[in-house]
């Protein structure tokens, strides 16, 4: 336990300098930074213009559909990493417990396919 | 150390959660989840719980969230208006929260904890094998039906949201790889002999 959490202190450090080189960054351009904000310096350039509207608008939901995909099978990978890390000594019934799992997905990847979710148009 | 990381943590966890919830803008409030998600996996190695750790990782941070972020940074949500009728909601709302942190404390008071439950705490994860491999052994014949179910919602999930969002529009032009091979000259052209001052 102790053994294991060693080998993590050095992801502990990388996340402390990744926090602290942050801070330094941010903090230092409040400290450091000249500020002598006029109307003019703050409004839009010369070449620019302030945005017409909201960012946010409707798009196709179909990027949606894409993500969700993902994630479903992303699952799926996520069982098959202790089966295959296990596979020598697992039971014969665990073998097949995750043969009928894939064959579900499977047969939901079929239905996918037939429907032309993953087709782009 | 571990003491430190225990609280750095479990105190990113509570922060992130209580951002989440009362964050103005709502692309601060998935941002803030994440590092919910993230100070979870760190607590989860401190158990000794890599697998569940990295999991956590990969399937909420590297897709869940960003599918959150997706939703709220793309769609057409008008929050003004939705924040209007908060003052009309929020006796509604004051009791649906008292009522369930009834239910709560109710569940909580009549909890008592199973007699092997500390040794169980106290040694998670078998040291002799690996983490992952631990799993392995266990989840998918010990665990049988609930494994197959979570395959079950899974293809739920899979065709719930293929039949929710799948529309297919009619005038676009699609890709047939199969009729674009067999695709011949002869097919695809035809040779007219136009005389001269007539056109076709």
């Amino acid at each position: 336990m102790e053994e294991l959490l060693r080998e993590y202190a050095p992801i502990l450090l990388l996340l402390a300098v990744a926090i602290g080189l942050g801070l330094i960054l941010i903090l230092a351009a409040v400290v450091l930074a000249v500020r002598n904000p006029d109307p003019e310096k703050v409004s839009a350039y010369e070449c620019g213009f302030n945005a017409f509207d909201d960012a946010r608008m409707k798009f196709d939901v179909r990027f949606y559909l894409v993500s969700i995909l993902f994630i479903i099978f992303d699952l799926e990978i996520a069982f098959l990493f202790p089966w295959a890390v296990a596979f020598s000594e697992i039971s014969m019934t665990a073998f097949w417990s995750m043969m009928a799992f894939l064959a579900v997905l499977t047969a939901g990847f079929a239905y996918e396919w037939k429907k032309g979710a993953m087709e782009w148009q | 150390m571990v003491t430190f990381a225990f609280y750095l943590f479990a105190l990113g966890c509570v922060a992130g959660g209580l951002f989440t919830v009362i964050s103005r803008n709502p692309v601060h409030s998935v941002l803030w989840l994440i590092l919910a998600f993230l100070s979870a996996a760190g607590l989860f190695v401190l158990m000794g719980a890599e697998f569940v750790a990295m999991l956590m990782i990969i399937v909420y941070v590297g897709a869940v969230a960003v599918l959150f972020l997706f939703v709220v940074m793309m769609l057409d949500v008008d929050f003004a208006a939705l924040k209007a009728g908060m003052a009309r909601y929020m006796p509604l709302a004051l009791l649906i929260g008292v009522v369930l942190l009834m239910q709560l404390a109710l569940a909580l008071g009549g909890w008592q904890a199973a007699e092997v439950a500390d040794a169980q705490r106290a040694q998670p994860i078998p040291v002799d094998r690996h983490n992952t491999e631990a799993l392995g052994m266990v989840l998918y014949d010990q665990y049988f039906l609930l494994f197959q179910l979570s395959g079950l919602i899974l293809l739920v999930a899979m065709v719930g949201a293929i039949l929710l969002t799948l529309r297919h529009r009619a005038d676009v032009k699609r890709q047939d790889v199969l009729a674009q091979m067999y695709r011949d000259p002869k097919a695809a052209m035809e040779l007219r002999d136009v005389k001269p001052g007539q056109g076709l």
